[in-house]
């Protein structure tokens, strides 16, 4: 049982790839193996910036013998089909038996496949997986054509047994395969040859490589925290970090270094994300104080000098970027304790673009502006302060910090803010309303925060609207799904009721204003003023017009009379669409979503999730179920009346008319349900008005069991069919069943 | 590798080792190029010759404006006006990390006692249409040098691959020379009968330069000489291969690559002016980006792009 070491030895791997390579060669070796018969006892794989390693212990030495059998045509079949048959079989027409079947006597071929030694089925499949390797990027060098994730220099692949290795003779695009490989880049850069896996992991030790990533974590991990407690310190954890750091290295070293006393007041967010972004230090902070107050470093191999060439060197690089970061820290303070404070940034903005057809950003900031105040009451803010929120929110966006560190833009903006001597629930939507950035991020929660984050993002959305820039196919680029996403979970995760569509109506009139030059401004205060006394776009448009002596004062004016509305709700049904993914996730299905998008008062998101997850857990119930066919039986027959009578029975059903026990107790039942249901839908109480409808589920069945609905006698059967509309008014009060599949 | 070096004095000494090391692996060492440009990649000499597939070896100094990253001299290390120095091989060899080694060591930088890492660092130009992968270069946690395998240029797969080495001098030098202020850099002999420097040279023109660049660049007039650039570009490129006077092929490839180039750093320019937003960016730099396909296109048609009137 011969083991097989396999080493590609290469420059520098990027160290996010490491693991993942580490693990696609193990994989897509052994399979090849096992695949072509080579069956084994185990395997390990391992990486280092510069190889990726794989062990196989007790793999067969050669696949076993198999015979193939393989049916043919008939014995009697035309010479042609038997010829094609031997071609295919490699076989000539004696070596194939005859044999009885109930079919006839039918032709096999027995093919014998004969076992390959280990090391022919070893080079075919590592050429394979070299060839074919999934790197995330992959490149090509030189005049060559092979692709790596840098270039390949060497591949060992030996077999070895008690008696000695053998390398398996293979050769990748000029590159040979051999029993050789290299140490350390510095430390020992000389070939060395080995026999077997532990005379390799032996051999690179000494020769200052640690081969295991998880025993280069460890060290790092294990001398970084010593190091640190010594001095009374702590690291801040981060295993991101720290994965990456161990594959930057063959032979780590860990060096403490100091942060220059200037730099220790910089807001730790800085301090960490400079250390980290730049050079990848890990933070050393003073468990007592919280201060971030060292850095810890990890080279790459020991010198002379015990690292402190090294560590100078560090030290100095550090110095020149927290200097950096300082000097626009102190600038920027300057700025929003000044007089003018942080208004000077928001002024800058004007001379930012923030889309050559939006405008600027000060524009677009002048927009979020109002509309933040007209969100402010719907959920629980002060108008003035979501208003002062929204103005300031972005001006982090001029800052130096945030020109410098653009990952730092709100976390730098709420610093300022309370520099500025803003209240905390501004310097806090600074901070948070840009959230939620993805799907598993946090959405603000302080409703001031609330108003900014929506308003950034509903202007947004009208705005691309409003210029038929919309999301197509994969292409997002102004990230507009998320923004909508964003929308919902804010809504949905707080609890709150907000029409979307007057908003929309308002916003994208706002944002018309830039593009529709016969537009103006006046015309545009006009319009919102009528669309918050009216509530809805249609009503307020007639009204405007009405008072412009019944015609729109330019041909921009009269577009917007089809315009808005068809924009607002097609945003509507994007916003929808962004719903019904959100809350597929949570297992609603598609089609209950589409029953209740049917319901009035859509564009309130809150209150559409309420009824779907009503309906939903419904469903999920037997009487729910059945409810539901209950439903459309009586739909369907109520619907082929109502077309063939040419009227619509919706009222009037009367207990005197009914002739059986079954339809009493149907009504009896609906008056009991539509005394729970009322109540219940005057509460929002989708739950309980639900649970009240699968209550019907069993008197429907047993009205449909025992009654005919068309009966001979036109005032029974009128009367049942007005007992059928009841049973649809009742069961449509949540949603519109008839969408539900099933 | 190379000769064991005294350290070196001054930043001109560090520019004429590196000079001295590439010659001896066999670059021709060229001369900048004799417009404005963002980094050394844009000399035709690494542009334009790393397409094609015949063998190409320089190396160059290249004085580099990024307008945006002026700080008026007074960053320790953040110039709008600075030197690259450049390295390109095609194909490149199987060597190329030692030889860059070797010259880490020949400006005087002792391996034995110093870290030196090849950190994960793909490069991508958006306006020139091109990608290649590489890392960049830390010395202790410096970045000293961009090392890149070009993948694509203007829009074109390189086969052969070049190599290419990029020195942020100043960077480089600071370090080597153990200087914290890169206007307190020695840039000639410290003991010459007139030593002088950084900052005696550049202290002032980073000071008028910032300013212009910051403040009273005229924007009206640059944007007019963008569109100009751009058109005169397209005018070069749409002319007949044929030179109606010399009867002669004559692809003008690189004059149109010189528009590009102009319209590159005016780009740049706008850029630091603030005028210029995150939207309005994309479009610009894919016009530029337009214009640096078209002459890759036009430079593969001629004999240095490895046209032949054979293969024609």
């Amino acid at each position: 049982m011969p083991d097989l070491l396999i080493e590609l030895f290469s420059e520098e791997i990027p160290a996010r790839m490491q693991a993942r390579a580490a693990d696609d060669l193990k994989k897509l070796v052994t399979n090849g193996l096992v695949e072509a018969g080579l069956t084994y006892a185990s395997a390990a794989a391992f990486s280092t910036p510069r190889r990726l390693t794989l062990t196989i212990e007790g793999m067969l030495d050669a696949s076993p013998s198999i015979t193939e059998e393989r049916k043919g045509p008939k014995a009697d079949a035309p010479e042609k089909a038997i010829e094609g048959f031997l071609r295919g079989a490699g076989l000539t027409r004696d070596q194939l038996e005859e044999r009885e079947t109930p079919k006839g006597n039918i032709l096999f071929a027995m093919i014998k496949k004969p076992g390959r030694p280990a090391a022919e089925i070893v080079a075919e499949v590592l050429d394979t997986t070299i060839r074919n390797f999934p790197w995330p990027k992959s490149m090509r060098w030189g005049t060559g054509s092979l692709r790596w994730v840098r270039p390949l220099h060497s591949i060992l692949c030996i077999l070895s047994a008690e008696d000695g290795a053998q390398v398996v003779p293979m050769n990748v695009d000029g590159i040979e395969a051999g029993a050789t490989t290299r140490g350390h880049r510095f430390l020992a850069p000389d070939m060395i040859t080995v026999n077997n896996f532990d005379d390799y992991a032996a051999k690179l030790k000494r020769a200052f490589v640690v081969l295991d990533p998880a025993e280069r974590r460890d060290a790092i991990w294990h001398d970084a925290t010593n190091m640190a407690f010594a001095n009374g310190l702590e690291v801040v954890e981060d295993a991101g970090l720290l994965a990456e750091v161990a594959g930057l290295v063959e032979w780590p070293v860990v060096l403490m270094g100091r942060i220059g006393d200037a730099f220790l007041d910089l807001p730790p967010e800085v301090l960490q994300t400079s250390m980290k972004e730049h050079q990848k230090f890990f933070s050393v902070r003073s468990p007592k104080t919280g201060r971030i107050e060292r850095f810890v470093t990890v080279a790459n191999r020991t010198t002379a000098d015990d690292g402190a060439t090294i560590l100078a060197g560090n030290e100095k690089v550090l110095s020149a970027r927290l200097s950096d970061a300082k000097f626009f820290w102190e600038n920027d303070l300057r700025i929003a304790k000044s007089d003018a404070g942080m208004q000077v940034w928001v002024d800058r903005l004007s001379n930012v673009t923030f889309h050559n057809k939006l405008g600027t950003q000060a524009e677009l900031i002048s927009r979020m502006e109002v509309l933040a105040g007209e969100l402010a009451p719907m959920v629980g803010a002060d108008a003035d302060e979501a208003r002062q929120a929204a103005r300031f929110a972005k001006a982090d966006l001029s800052s130096e910090m945030v020109y410098e560190f653009p990952e730092l833009q709100g976390l730098m903006g709420s610093y300022y803010a309370k520099a500025a001597g803003k209240s905390g629930a501004i310097a806090a939507a600074a901070q948070d309303h840009y959230a939620p950035l993805g799907p598993s991020d946090d959405v603000p929660t302080a409703p001031v925060s609330i108003a900014v984050a929506l308003a950034e993002k509903i202007d947004k959305l009208t705005g691309f609207w409003a210029i038929d820039e919309k999301p197509t196919g994969s292409k997002d680029p102004f990230a507009l799904r998320r923004a909508a996403l964003g929308v919902i979970r804010i809504l949905v995760e707080n609890d709150l009721h907000v029409r979307l569509d007057q908003l929309h109506a308002a916003q994208l009139l706002r944002n018309k204003r830039k593009v529709m030059p016969g537009l103006e401004d006046h015309h545009v205060e006009d319009l919102l003023h009528d669309i918050a006394k009216h509530g809805v776009f249609g009503a307020a448009f007639d009204a405007f017009i009405h008072r412009n002596d019944k015609k729109a004062p330019n041909d921009d004016i009269a577009k917007l009379e089809t315009a808005v509305p068809e924009k607002s709700g097609d945003l509507m049904s994007f916003l929808h669409d962004r719903l019904k993914v959100y809350l597929k996730d949570q297992g609603v299905r598609h089609d209950v979503i589409d029953a209740c998008i049917a319901m009035p008062g859509n564009d309130d998101l809150t209150l559409l999730v309420k009824r779907a997850k009503a309906l939903s857990e419904t469903l999920k119930t037997d009487d729910g179920e059945n409810l539901i066919q209950g439903f459309k039986r009586a739909n369907n027959i109520l619907s082929q009346a109502e077309a063939a009578d040419g009227v619509e029975y919706s009222y009037g059903a009367d207990i005197k008319f009914a002739e059986t026990d079954e339809e009493r107790a149907l009504f009896a039942a609906l008056d009991a349900a539509e005394a729970q249901i009322n109540p219940a839908m005057a509460a929002q109480d989708f739950t309980d008005a639900m649970s009240a409808m699968a209550s019907l589920r069993a008197p429907i069945d047993a009205f449909f069991d025992a009654v005919q609905v068309n009966s001979d006698n036109s005032t029974v059967r009128r009367n049942r069919l007005n007992l059928l509309s009841r049973i649809r008014t009742i069961c449509s009060s949540v949603a519109d069943l008839t969408k539900i599949d099933g | 590798m190379s000769d064991p070096v005294q350290r070196p004095r001054s930043f001109q000494e560090i520019i004429l080792a590196l000079q001295t090391y590439w010659a001896r692996q066999g670059c021709a060492i060229l001369q900048p190029y004799d417009m404005e440009v963002g980094a050394g990649t844009f000399h035709p000499a690494t542009t334009l010759r790393s397409l094609g597939t015949n063998p190409w070896a320089a190396a160059y100094v290249q004085p580099s404006r990024r307008p945006t990253d002026g700080r008026y001299g007074e960053n320790p290390n953040r110039l709008q006006h600075y030197y690259q120095y450049q390295v390109l091989i095609k194909p490149s060899p199987p060597n190329l990390q030692d030889l860059y080694l070797g010259s880490l060591q020949a400006i005087g930088i002792d391996m034995a006692l110093h870290d030196i890492r090849f950190v994960e660092d793909d490069w991508e130009s958006p306006t020139l249409g091109a990608w290649g992968l590489g890392w960049e270069v830390w010395c202790d946690g410096m970045e000293v040098s961009q090392f890149t395998y070009f993948q694509q240029v203007g829009g074109h797969d390189c086969h052969p691959v070049s190599g290419e080495l990029t020195y942020g001098l100043e960077r480089l030098a600071m370090y080597v020379l153990g200087v914290d202020h890169v206007m307190d850099m020695p840039f000639n002999d410290p003991n010459a009968p007139i030593p002088l420097t950084y900052g005696d040279i550049f202290k002032q023109t980073e000071e008028e330069f910032a300013r212009w660049n910051f403040d009273v660049a005229n924007t009206d007039v640059l944007l007019d000489h963008f569109v100009e650039a751009e058109n005169e570009c397209n005018a070069i490129l749409s002319q007949e291969a044929l030179d109606p006077k010399t009867g002669k092929r004559i692809i003008m490839a690189h004059p149109a690559y010189d528009q590009c180039i102009k319209a590159s750093h005016i780009f740049n320019l706008l850029d630091a002016r603030g005028v210029i937003s995150v939207t309005e960016r994309q479009a610009y730099i894919g016009r530029v980006r337009t214009l640096a396909k078209a002459c890759a296109d036009a430079f593969v048609q001629t004999r240095a792009g490895g046209w032949s009137e054979d293969a024609a």
